[in-house]
């Protein structure tokens, strides 16, 4: 209580200070834990690729003058995870190659602008609940110290910031004065234009949901009854029809955004060489690297905090049960005191999910051609959102108490989605059927357009012959 | 429940609105001599988005400082409206504008593949 | 001099020089654009400074995340950094623009600025910028605008697909 009482003492005498211990407990843990996510990529991508991955390093061998005789020639096994140290290491003591003709300013700028938006991007999370202590009317200790702002337009702040990372990658392409790297550029540039749309409308539907763009409020919505009428457990959004099709745009629409596989194409190694940071070496690169990290971390925690229910760690309304069952009440006080105290820990946790899950792609998915990712973004991804936001509008008015009520809001959802599904099959089905059309005209090889093209690429008369 | 909002605290009280002002009329002006001066088409282009800006930043600021005299409070609330509304409208539009914009610059790069608006005068006659 | 007027010379400052750039870095597209986009992205924080959060975030989105890079874009396809700068002729021209705004710049800020000088405070409460109030007055007085605005951007759409296609 002590701890509570200086924080209220702080809030009142020296917001500024609380302010600093806020950005310090969103950017260190972050710093400190992207190279334990390394290490944990390289083994778990090992694992699935049946192959050992870095195990070695770090492991020290007791040797044999250890005046315990039981230990001699003991191993202390440390699973390889001093490898992401050691590459560390290497990467500072590397020769810093910086090529002649770049644009140097940008050059030097461009790995410094790609890292700041993946650590300002957490600002608004929650990473436990702002709210009081349950049992008490006292505001908590995280009140204080998450999120760095609670701002009435957090969501907003993530778009706007995620909309930011595209300078680094594009810079540093641009800077770099290599075809490839240019390329890359371009390519980040138009992915990421292209997915932002789809990431914006997907998060849409859930602030129509919970008609608030804060963050903390939105973590409080999810810990309504589910559904409207199962009081005993949470509304975590990805359990509402809605939310899952809004959270499985999102999550496509982060990948794009962090440029991981399968989504790596600005920096495609076997296309574009390494793309945006083919000229980067030593910390330049390492720059990079962790802002990628980064990234990744903390888009996780913005699902967490959107769709997963935030810092709860189990979607039950402990409260509730308590006061339902009265024979069990003890514990469920005790679960909802964990739930409130180790908050942090489930934010963490799901954090550390939305990572293996990343890393799970990665392993799983090959890496998408260029046409297959635009038409990925604006032909599937972008529509679906735009009908999903429709369909949570119907929900939103219909299951208004005034209106149809939770039960009768739900129904009118699953219409909403049938007929928008039917609609787009026969959409779908037409524009299959121009397209085969449209097929078969250009194959033609008796169409006059099509010879003539023939022609024009090679006007040899022997290949005339060849053609038929 | 609120914590101390870092953002929407009444930070400008004590700025004066002839700063809010000034900075704007510096961009306008700066924008606008760009636009005379400059002639890469997309470098002028962008000084029309800065000329944009500085007209914004010009509206927010007499939003927030009601200086017209005498109004009533909900008369000062709409005004303060009214020039978030035009921003809006006016963001909206630059939208629209950059993209339609920069489609007709790609277009005239495909057709003429040159960089200097003043010879593109094929419409002179 | 407060705090407040500190951080607004700060950031006034930047924007400023920023826009300055813009101009005077005119040969090298990229770095005007650059310049430019740390310009908006300073411009939003002014706008938090005035209270209009929502505003000040769609600063940032719009313009310096969405509509920078569509520039950016635009400047590396067609390859404008790696032409040769154009040479500024006519040197006659440029002086006469620098005039000329210096002059409007003089008249606006005699006969507008330095009436207003003085005004300070307001007596709009801080809630004004919110997205709440924001939104509703977007969707009741001046729905009809905003739906006129959606068309336009519609027309935009189509326009610069019909634009950019070689072929439709």
């Amino acid at each position: 209580m002590d701890v509570l009482g200086w924080l209220q003492r702080t809030s009142v005498d020296a917001p500024w200070l609380l302010a600093v211990i806020r950005v310090l407990l969103l950017v260190v843990p972050i710093l400190t834990i992207v190279p334990g996510l390394i290490w944990w990529e390289r083994r778990l991508l090992s694992w699935m690729q049946d192959r050992i991955g870095p195990n070695r390093t770090g492991t020290i061998t007791i040797p044999d003058n250890f005046p315990l005789a039981s230990l001699r020639g003991r191993k202390i096994r440390t699973f390889g995870l001093l490898q992401p140290i050691a590459d560390g290491v290497k990467l500072f003591m590397k020769e810093d190659v910086t090529p002649s003709s770049i644009d140097r300013k940008i050059y030097f700028l461009a790995p410094a602008i790609a890292l700041f938006p993946a650590f300002a991007l957490g600002a608004t999370l929650p990473q436990a609940s702002t709210g009081f202590i349950p049992g008490t009317d006292i505001l908590g200790p995280f009140h204080y110290l998450t999120p760095v702002a609670n701002v009435d337009i957090g969501l907003l702040y993530v778009l706007a910031i995620s909309s930011l990372g595209v300078y680094g990658v594009v810079l540093a392409g641009y800077a770099s004065n290599n075809k490839y790297s240019l390329m890359g550029g371009l390519r980040a540039s138009a992915q990421l234009i292209s997915y932002e749309l789809a990431m914006g409308v997907s998060l849409a539907c859930v602030v129509l949901a919970t008609a608030s763009l804060r963050m903390s409020d939105m973590v409080v919505a999810q810990e309504q009854a589910l559904w409207g009428f199962v009081p005993a457990v949470q509304n975590w959004f990805l359990f509402t029809p809605f939310g899952l099709v809004s959270a499985a745009i999102f999550l496509v629409c982060v990948v794009a955004e962090t440029n991981r596989a399968p989504f790596d194409l600005p920096e495609a190694e076997n296309e574009l060489i390494a793309g945006y940071h083919t000229e980067y070496s030593s910390m330049k690169f390492a720059v990079f690297f962790m802002g990628e990290y980064a990234a990744m971390f903390v888009f996780s925690g913005v699902f967490a905090a959107v769709f997963l229910g935030g810092y709860n760690l189990m979607p039950f309304n402990w409260e509730y049960l308590a006061a339902t069952f009265p024979a069990a009440a003890g514990f469920f006080k005790g679960m909802a005191a964990a739930n409130y105290w180790l908050g942090p820990l489930g934010f963490v946790a799901k954090m550390a999910a939305g990572i293996t899950f990343f890393i799970w792609l990665r392993a799983t998915l090959p890496r998408l051609r260029y046409d297959q990712l635009m038409t990925l973004g604006w032909k599937v991804l972008l529509p679906l959102a735009v009908a999903n936001f429709i369909v949570v509008g119907i929900w939103v008015i219909c299951s208004n108490e005034r209106v149809l009520g939770p039960v009768g809001g739900w129904v009118a959802l699953l219409v909403a989605m049938g007929v928008l599904a039917i609609l787009y099959m026969n959409l779908a089905a037409t524009i299959k059927k121009g397209a085969k059309s449209m097929d078969k005209r250009t194959v033609k090889l008796s169409d006059p357009q099509a010879k003539r093209s023939i022609k024009l690429a090679d006007p040899g008369p022997a290949s005339e012959g060849g053609q038929a | 429940m609120t914590l101390p909002l870092p953002l929407a605290t009444s930070m400008t009280s004590d700025v004066p609105l002839g700063w809010f002002l000034t900075l704007g009329l510096f961009m306008f002006v700066v924008g606008g001599v760009g636009v005379v001066v400059r002639r890469n088409p997309v470098v002028v282009f962008m000084c029309i988005e800065l000329m944009l800006n500085a007209v914004n930043l010009t509206f927010l600021a007499f939003a927030r400082y009601q200086i017209v005299p005498g109004a009533s409070t909900e008369q000062a609330a709409l005004n303060a409206m009214n020039g978030q509304m035009m921003v809006i409208f006016v963001m909206a539009v630059a939208a629209a504008e950059v993209a339609v914009g920069l489609g007709i610059i790609m277009a005239i790069f495909r057709l003429r593949n040159e960089a200097d608006l003043d010879d593109m005068s094929a419409l002179r006659g | 001099m407060t705090a407040n007027q500190v951080v607004f010379l700060v950031l006034a400052a930047i924007a400023g020089l920023a826009a300055v750039g813009v101009v005077a870095f005119g040969n090298n597209p990229v770095r005007a654009a650059l310049l430019l986009v740390l310009n908006f992205f300073v411009l939003g924080f002014i706008y938090f400074t005035l209270g209009a959060q929502l505003l000040g975030i769609s600063q940032i989105m719009v313009y310096a995340g969405a509509i920078m890079v569509l520039f950016l874009f635009v400047i590396m396809m067609l390859q404008l950094h790696q032409r040769s700068p154009i040479v500024e002729g006519r040197e006659g021209r440029g002086v006469l623009a620098w005039l000329f705004g210096l002059a409007l710049a003089v008249v606006v800020f005699a006969s507008v600025i330095v009436p207003l000088m003085s005004v300070s405070g307001s007596p709009i409460g801080d809630e004004y910028g919110t997205p709440q109030s924001v939104g509703r007055v977007l969707f009741t007085t001046y729905v009809l605008p905003f739906e006129i605005a959606s068309v336009l951007l519609l027309i935009g759409i189509v326009g610069s697909i019909l634009l950019a296609k070689r072929r439709l």
